[in-house]
């Protein structure tokens, strides 16, 4: 394969735990929601599934997954109980579980960063992968990656096709009215909360597990952060958070890439262009304030009391 | 017993006789107040029948009682003869009661159908609830497209899809809770034909409401309440306005403040204010003409939704984008200048909301005057905290406010407190020109009356006072002329005693031309007209 | 049955008791980890919260930690009170600290500490200020997100930081180390008294406590600003400028984290490497919410994270724990701090269980 293609296929793969997460929150964000606590769900996912993976190997890591999604889940109804059931300030939170995360894995992953993972099995989808020609570009990936594929497609069908899919879009713009009908809006945005959460933990495992194969103190690296940008950037429509993760993904493989052609850019500067793209492509979006507004769900980031 | 009909639908074992709805002896208290009083209510089947009081007489409690959202600490209700506790309001639903409330439950950004389908407790598909949505509306005149987005649904048409969504439950009691405070006075009478034909059908109604007009004028029985207790049960249509309102206050309605008459000084000028839309679902203000001389109080009617909020923030210079020399104060141009600058040079404002707008729920009352008035501000900015809350307790005083002192915080205070305080800060500024948004709305009697003596007795002292309203019962009684407000065009001015209700609800609808140059109302609103 | 009521206005005596409450939850914790960890929690928790007191080293200590914690959560209070998320304070910090370094740069023997020191601390307030411009002026002109922004920029900062010292800053006779020159003695940061690490940047952390408590609580300019943050409609009703608290609290935030970080680098660092960011930034966050966004509420704040920061170190050294222990702790105060913030609205009742 070409180095074009090698790099389309990196971007995948990088794309894909920026996908995973950012359909997490989609999720959140849609019953209005907003979880900054991304980054620390994540860290926990990926020790999580680390250290699981590290004490039961076999089973292709699937417990390791199993625990991260767990693990994060638990951290989620944690800010769920928080944000949404008592009703304190979700921004606070959500960054008072971040900085936990942060603080948390340093401490509890220090027996785990010297200690090696036993060698993964190939990636891909048994049989078709062997096929030629078109086995290892389109059916050799990490089996997540096809996840958050089908993952985007499940979602789109939910939001705009089925009942449970609308109440959610409806508490996540008017949470009052949703009350006012009967709904337990509460009990729902708990459900979407700790859903995304999950996803959060398994995108941080896929990290720890699949695409760097070990962990460090801080792996995720400020790609939660990354995450929660994608929603705005895909006008919180889970296509669009495919699309968006896999440009972010190339972008950071551009780094790579341009430094193997030999490009003479110093590797400090590259490492800066992920986050700038993502500043840049914020502000394109926010500058059609109309235009967000009439996208996003509109009671994002309020504390919803019912009785008041 | 048609089984396919939307209303009374359930025939099986219901004995002719008996009431569709009875309370007896029902109470509720919450902490400090005897909401509801020892009520007993008897509605029977297909009757329309009138829940009358003034704000604050314990109408919505009773009505979250039938409705199962609160429970009723005495008293047994009764079912169609037997007797029920109605635990929640999905247990409610199920035994056939459905409300339409006051503040619309609906989704923007989901069609009629969808949120007609959110509505509804039992398992449909989509596609069932579009056929359902047809049909009924078809039935009843109702006139809903299931595929619109209800953003782009006039006010009018919103309360219909409410009431959709109550008759595809097939109620056989409808409860309507202050239906007409948004509609204009054509398309109450529209209402009236749905629930009459409704009635007619076997659906009993309760309509809750204190205008007199349409209670008289629609049902056939009422039940008057005055703080928490039923004092009597009445025919209305036997009865005067004056007889009802006796009932509703327990003595003579107040006599109402002479109406002050103009001294001639221009002190408001508005003149050719055109302004495209702040925001997405905004309306656009089409040439705007409008004049308040000192003394006078001129009222603002309307529909809420026609212009009145960017009519106001144009007025009050939270939106500053109006054309230059549109609007000026004493013959100079404020179009562009702020809120500060206007207070500076006398104009004061009301808003409608109280609370986030008018106050800080979070901040006491002390602080909550330097929103408005300067007063405490030393120089350099300096806040001397010991000058406002003496500012703040004069206010209490003065304007009779309930509160326990300049340091409770704004949110501690009912509505009609925080009004009365809120209206008590900017009359006592002094202000040359007065603007007050819904200045009553909510308010029990006395509240309204002292906060329409505050602004006639402001007026009587040279100053001019804009009233903006949807209520036209307040605007007769301060204003001595009217103009109307609708999509975005005002509408040529008349004497308050020149007024029909009739007139004003034609020119609600769009129907002027405002003046000589105005091409009249474009085909639009015809149109608004034909399918509100 | 117990039911959570909402009350219609927070408790008093409740919210001002919730950092303490917060306080004993999270060393009720800490005790239980230090059990499960194996070590006698009486011992851990001493190193913690009274070895750090103990003589006047440690207060000279804490002194060091706490004034950048400080004066960085000082500008998150004006900030947060304008519900203007600056999150990337770390950012503004490390570009304080690179401003501040490149004036620490151009010191000759010759240069005088009158002269320099006060072009240091501007050039740390200029460059932590210019950061937190750019995140006023997008959020300003095309209303990105302050939150999103700020963050990456911190990453962006560190990345400068990197290339600079791994690149055109390094010192050539620093064994390659990725480190500038020790900067000349007269740009250090003046000690408070001989043998002590504790320099007069805690005055001027004081001070700032001061002038913001004047500022937020006695001026019509910080009214202004809380009334933006707390009720943003009727802020536009009074006619403040939601554009001016924006920008001030901005650049209050970033030249106060940008001073913090000219401090640290001429100060305990004395020269410019990667290692200059250690997360004051973020745990200035928690700094600013656990005390409750007032200014000596702050002050008293940042003392106890420096108490957990040192425990932190004294117990890796002494007792073999993760250093890391420290960011637990911290994490775990704003969690239950908010949490007991969050029940002061509301009331305990005993609900009957309703009868069928």
């Amino acid at each position: 394969m070409g180095g074009l293609a090698l790099m389309l296929a990196a971007s995948v793969n990088a794309g894909t735990v920026l996908a995973l997460a950012g359909l997490g929150l989609l999720i959140n964000e849609r019953a209005g929601v907003l979880n900054l606590g991304a980054e620390g769900m994540m860290l926990i996912g990926a020790l999580a599934g680390y250290a699981t993976a590290l004490h039961a190997p076999g089973a292709g890591m699937l417990l390791g997954y199993l625990a991260a999604a767990a693990a994060g889940a638990v951290m989620a109804a944690l800010f769920g109980w928080l944000a949404i059931g008592i009703g304190t300030n979700q921004y606070a939170t959500g960054l008072a579980l971040s900085l936990f995360g942060v603080g948390f894995t340093a401490f509890a992953g220090k027996p785990f960063v010297d200690r090696q993972l036993a060698e993964r099995g190939r990636d891909g989808i048994p049989w078709l992968r062997d096929l030629p020609l078109v086995g290892p570009a389109l059916f050799g990936y990490h089996l997540l990656v096809y996840l958050a594929v089908a993952l985007a497609v499940g979602l789109t069908w939910f939001l705009f096709r089925s009942r449970a899919g609308l109440l959610l879009r409806a508490v996540g713009e008017s949470p009052e009215s949703a009350h006012a009908l009967g709904h337990r809006v509460r009990a729902i945005r708990m459900l979407a909360v700790i859903a995304g959460g999950a996803l959060c933990g398994l995108a941080g495992a896929y990290v720890s597990l699949a695409y760097t194969h070990l962990w460090v103190e801080n792996l995720i690296a400020g790609r939660g952060w990354i995450a929660l940008a994608l929603t705005t950037f895909a006008t919180w429509r889970p296509a669009r958070i495919l699309l968006g993760a896999y440009l972010f993904g190339g972008l950071t493989m551009l780094q790579f890439h341009l430094q193997q052609r030999g490009v003479q850019i110093e590797s400090h500067l590259l490492g800066m262009l992920p986050y700038l793209a993502t500043v840049i492509v914020l502000v394109l979006i926010s500058r059609r304030a109309a235009w967000i507004r009439h996208n996003m769900p509109a009671s994002l980031g309020r504390i919803f009391r019912p009785g008041t | 017993m048609g089984s396919n009909d939307a209303a009374g639908g359930h025939g099986e074992g219901m004995s002719p006789q008996a009431p569709r709805l009875a309370l007896a002896n029902v109470s509720k208290r919450f902490p400090g107040v005897q909401a509801n009083d020892r009520i007993s209510l008897t509605v029977a089947p297909g009757e329309i029948h009138a829940v009358l009081g003034e704000n604050g007489a314990g109408k919505s409690t009773l009505m979250k009682i039938i409705y199962g959202a609160v429970r009723p600490d005495e008293g047994t209700i009764g079912w169609n003869g037997a007797p029920v506790v109605i635990h929640n309001p999905r247990q409610a639903r199920s035994l056939g009661i459905a409300m339409v409330f006051q503040h619309f439950a609906l989704f923007e950004t989901l069609t009629v159908a969808e949120n007609v389908w959110l509505g509804l407790d039992r398992r449909i598909t989509r596609a069932d609830v579009a056929r359902e949505v047809e049909r009924v509306s078809a039935l009843y005149g109702l006139d809903l497209d299931p595929g619109r987005l209800v953003s782009s649904l006039s006010v009018g048409e919103r309360q219909r899809v409410e009431i959709l969504r109550a008759l595809l439950a097939n109620p056989q009691l409808l409860i309507l809770d202050e239906p007409t405070a948004v509609l204009t006075p054509q398309m109450a009478e529209r209402l009236f034909a749905t629930l009459r034909q409704l009635a007619g059908g076997g659906c009993s109604i309760l309509y809750i409401s204190h205008k007199l007009d349409e209670v008289r004028a629609l049902c056939e029985s009422c039940t008057v309440l005055r703080a928490g207790r039923a004092v009597g049960t009445v025919d209305p249509r036997g009865e005067t306005n004056r007889s009802l309102s006796e009932l509703m206050l327990g003595e003579a309605p107040p006599a109402p403040p002479p109406r002050p008459a103009a001294t001639g000084d221009r002190v408001l000028e508005v003149n050719g204010l055109s302004l495209p839309p702040g925001e997405e679902r905004g309306v656009p203000l089409a040439g705007l003409e409008l004049s308040l001389r000192a003394g006078e109080i001129v009222g603002v009617a309307g529909v809420s939704g026609n212009g009145q909020a960017e009519l106001l923030a144009a007025l009050s210079g939270e939106d500053r984008r109006a054309p230059a020399g549109s609007i000026r104060l004493f013959g100079r141009d404020v179009s562009n200048a702020s809120p500060r600058g206007r207070r500076r040079l006398g104009l004061h404002f009301v808003p409608e909301e109280r609370i986030g707008r008018g106050s800080v729920p979070s901040l006491p009352l002390a602080a909550n005057t330097l929103l408005t008035r300067r007063e405490p501000v030393g120089p350099g900015g300096w806040l001397h905290r010991g000058r406002a809350r003496r500012l703040a307790a004069r206010l209490i005083d003065r304007f009779s406010v309930s509160a326990r002192g300049p340091d409770s915080p704004a949110g501690s205070l009912s509505g009609g407190n925080l009004q009365k305080f809120i209206v008590g800060r900017e009359v006592d500024a002094a202000p040359k020109v007065l603007i007050v948004a819904q200045p009553t709305w909510g308010l029990d009697v006395g509240a309204a009356a002292q906060i329409r003596r505050e602004i006639v007795a402001l007026c009587e002292a040279g100053g001019a006072a804009l009233i903006v309203s949807e209520d036209l019962d307040e605007l007769f009684e301060l204003c001595s002329d009217l103009v109307v407000i609708a999509r975005g065009r005002l509408s040529p001015r008349i004497a308050a005693r020149d007024a029909t209700p009739a007139l004003i609800g034609q020119w609600m609808s769009g129907l002027f031309r405002a003046s000589a140059a105005d091409p009249g109302p474009v085909a639009a609103a015809i149109e608004v007209e034909a399918h509100a | 049955m117990l039911r959570l009521v909402a009350r219609p206005t927070p408790s008093r005596p409740l919210t001002l008791a919730a950092p303490l409450i917060a306080f004993a939850l999270t060393v009720s914790v800490g005790a239980i980890l230090f059990v499960a960890l194996g070590v006698s929690p009486g011992r851990a928790l001493a190193l913690f919260f009274i070895e750090p007191l103990r003589g006047a080293d440690a207060w000279s200590e804490l002194s060091v930690k706490a004034t950048p914690l400080a004066l960085i959560a000082l500008g998150l209070a004006v900030c947060f009170r304008a519900n203007v998320w600056n999150i990337g304070a770390e950012g503004q910090f490390i570009m304080g600290a690179i401003t501040a370094s490149w004036v620490a740069m151009r010191a000759t023997d010759t240069t005088h500490a009158a002269a320099i020191l006060p072009a240091i601390a501007l050039a740390g307030i200029l460059g932590g200020a210019a950061w937190a411009a750019i995140v006023a002026f997008l959020r300003d002109r095309w209303n990105a997100n302050e939150i999103l922004v700020s963050l990456m920029l911190v990453y962006v900062a560190d990345m400068l930081l990197g290339y600079l010292t791994y690149g055109p800053w390094k010192d050539p006779d620093g064994y390659n180390f990725p480190q500038t020159i020790s900067f000349l003695p007269v740009t250090q940061v003046p000690l408070i008294a001989d043998g002590h690490r504790a320099h007069v940047g805690l005055f001027a952390a004081v001070a700032v406590a001061i002038a913001a408590w004047l500022f937020l609580y006695r001026t019509y300019g910080g009214f202004q600003l809380a009334v933006g943050g707390a009720a943003p409609r009727a802020a536009r009703y009074a006619g403040f400028s939601a554009r001016r608290s924006l920008w001030t609290a901005l650049l209050c935030s970033g030249g106060l984290s940008g001073l913090a970080g000219a401090l640290e680098v001429t100060g305990p660092l004395g020269q410019l490497t990667p290692h200059l960011p250690v997360g004051y930034g973020f745990t200035a966050i928690i700094v600013a919410f656990v005390g409750r966004l007032h200014p000596f509420g702050i002050l008293l704040a940042s003392i106890l994270m420096s108490m957990l920061y040192i425990g932190g170190e004294l117990a890796q050294s002494r007792l073999g724990l993760p250093q890391a222990l420290s960011g637990v702790f911290q994490g775990l105060l704003l969690f239950t701090l908010l949490a007991c913030d969050a029940l002061a609205s509301y009331r305990i009742l005993r609900v009957r269980r309703a009868v069928a």
